[in-house]
């Protein structure tokens, strides 16, 4: 496979991700992601330290992936009911590296979200470790560093 | 002169007027006679370990630097320069002993003296213009179990009067690490959150909420939690005094009697922190391990829920943030990251109980701009409270008990000469 055929393969994936996502489709999202996954929004200006030992506005293993998306599914979870109208871009996709069999892509996103309460913009910095696995794209890692991720955020209890 | 809200008007035993959460005069007037007089939480002293640290916090709508001086002691002072009122510190954290204005230069020792003004002959030299220009220091701090509280009043209760009753819930907080230290250095979640700081200080210590509010996430996880809060709880909705108010989940507890249960875990699953508190305690060990930590309100803006602390700032009539961290006790490093990984599973912007509670903020403040019926409702469990043996007003697990303590105390400052 030449390098443009998989940059190209691997943001369909993204956009594939992206659009399950945006479309609150939480089976298929969540069929995307590897058993080691890691889903994680920092908070604060300073990345330096344990993630795992400072507070993060999502912080998940595939264990509570698992629990966010059950509690959505019961149609309950109050800050998602009516679910948020979503559409996203990525963009600038790059593959930054290889670690083992995985590959570390990067790429820049731009959300708006509509609720009640108004129309947020999100955008920030996406940071993707990927895995083929049995011939298809899986998602080990997904951490979005958000623009404003040091400055209070207004309620974010969809999938960004 | 203009006339003021008639408080005893709008605040009745088992009602409140819509109007307190969206009339900004009546705002403006809280800020004056709440957030600038009363003792409000700034910080945690473990945010300020070593000399030269600062981190930046509020007071109501000031910005106030909570710095560790050469002194060893901890300061709050107003980010406002005394030359031209520019901001003197951008930075929301770090590690410095003099602040230096940007725009003129002049500069501030940590503690507040001014120690360096450009081109001073302007000023008739150095000295005259030190002499007699500082930052503007809060006039009142104290410390309770290393929590930093601060009073914009010179005069007034001292922070163990204002506290009272609640005190000890902060101690009950402090004793469950085997070195006694509460610290809160897990870093804060921001929550911008569109609704008046009253909402969210009333819902603390609200039994009756979490069973609809939270419901779906009690479903998924299978969590006990919804229970203690019950017709059938035999825990207690305490009012401390003071606007002081906590869910006591003690008797539940007790009934169960298990250590850690709590926390939601077993002495098996930490085993090195259930030996070392019964080094510490001995026979006590085991009352401490099985009542767990404190679900307190701390009037007007610091909440301990357990495992969490949070910390309310308001911004204008109909918006504030929710700061939030996990609770971090010293000597106990087999629960601290667990801590951590719960309470980011809970609280801030995508917490799944915190998202919720928000949900509803936001959604109330729309509700009680509407014109009818005036009124929120207070009067649940009214006609069932008791007085316990300390004399202390209580009510059962879900009853409005907390919220009209709140009131009355609120009503007491906006009604004070």
């Amino acid at each position: 496979m030449t390098r443009s055929d998989e940059l190209a393969r691997i943001e369909q994936f993204l956009y594939r991700e992206a659009r399950y996502a945006d479309e609150h489709d939480y089976d298929a999202w969540e069929a995307l992601w590897t058993d080691d996954a890691l889903y994680s929004v920092p908070a604060g200006g300073d990345l330096s330290g344990d993630q795992g030992a400072q507070m993060s506005v999502i912080y998940d293993n595939r264990n509570r992936i698992s629990t966010r998306l059950a509690q959505l599914r019961t149609g309950k979870r109050h800050s998602q009911t009516p679910p948020s109208g979503l559409r996203r871009l990525i963009s600038n996709v790059e593959i930054l590296g290889r670690e083992g069999d995985d590959t570390l892509v990067g790429a820049n996103f731009l959300l708006a979200e509509s609720r009640e309460r108004g129309t947020e913009i999100w955008a920030g910095r996406v940071s993707y470790r990927l895995r083929l696995s049995d011939g298809d794209i899986r998602l080990a890692a997904k951490t979005v560093l958000l623009v404003n991720r040091d400055r209070p955020l207004p309620t974010l209890a969809f999938l960004i | 002169m203009l006339t003021r809200p008639d408080y005893g008007q709008l605040i009745k035993p088992d009602r409140v007027h819509g109007s307190l959460y969206t009339d900004p005069e009546i705002f403006a007037e809280e800020l004056e006679r709440i957030w600038y007089r009363t003792w409000v939480f700034v910080g945690h002293e473990s945010e300020v370990a070593q000399p030269g640290d600062y981190v930046r916090t509020s007071i109501g709508l000031q910005d106030v630097i909570m710095t560790r001086g050469a002194d060893g002691q901890v300061h709050l002072l107003l980010n406002r320069c005394a030359h031209r009122g520019n901001l003197v510190c951008e930075a929301g954290r770090g590690n410095s002993r003099s602040f230096r204005c940007p725009y003129h230069g002049w500069t501030y020792r940590n503690t507040g003296e001014l120690i360096g003004v450009p081109f001073n002959q302007g000023y008739g030299g150095k000295a005259a213009i030190e002499r007699a220009l500082s930052l503007a220091r809060v006039p009142r701090i104290g410390l309770h179990r290393g929590f930093v509280f601060a009073s914009m009043a010179a005069d007034g209760p001292d922070l163990a009067e204002h506290l009272g009753e609640a005190a000890g819930e902060l101690d009950r907080l402090a004793r469950l690490s085997p070195d006694g230290q509460v610290e809160l250095t897990a870093g804060w979640l921001r929550h911008r959150t569109r609704a008046n700081w009253k909402l969210l200080a009333e819902n603390e210590t609200d039994g009756y909420h979490p069973q609809f509010v939270h419901g779906s996430i009690f479903s998924v996880t299978g969590s006990p939690i919804g229970s203690l809060y019950s017709d059938k709880s035999t825990a207690v909705t305490r009012n401390l005094g003071n606007g002081h108010s906590e869910n006591d989940l003690r008797p539940e507890f007790r009934k169960i009697g298990e250590p850690m249960r709590w926390f939601g875990t077993t002495a098996e699953r930490v085993p090195a922190y259930v030996a070392r508190m019964r080094a510490v305690h001995g026979l006590a060990a085991e009352q401490i391990l099985v009542e767990g930590a404190p679900h307190v309100m701390i009037f007007p803006n610091l909440f301990v829920a357990e495992i969490q602390v949070f910390v309310i700032q308001p911004l204008s009539v109909g918006e504030c943030i929710q700061h939030s961290t996990a609770v971090q006790l010293s000597g106990a490093p087999e629960l601290n990251r667990r801590m951590v990984s719960q309470s980011v599973g809970s609280v801030g912007p995508a917490g799944m109980l915190l998202a919720d509670d928000t949900e509803m903020y936001e959604r109330n403040q729309r509700g009680v701009a509407m014109r009818q019926p005036e009124w929120l409702d207070l009067r649940r469990g009214l006609a069932r409270e008791r007085t316990d043996e300390r004399g202390l007003t209580i009510g059962t697990a879900t009853d409005e008990t907390a919220m009209r303590g709140f009131w009355a105390h609120y009503r007491s400052l906006m009604e004070a000469l």
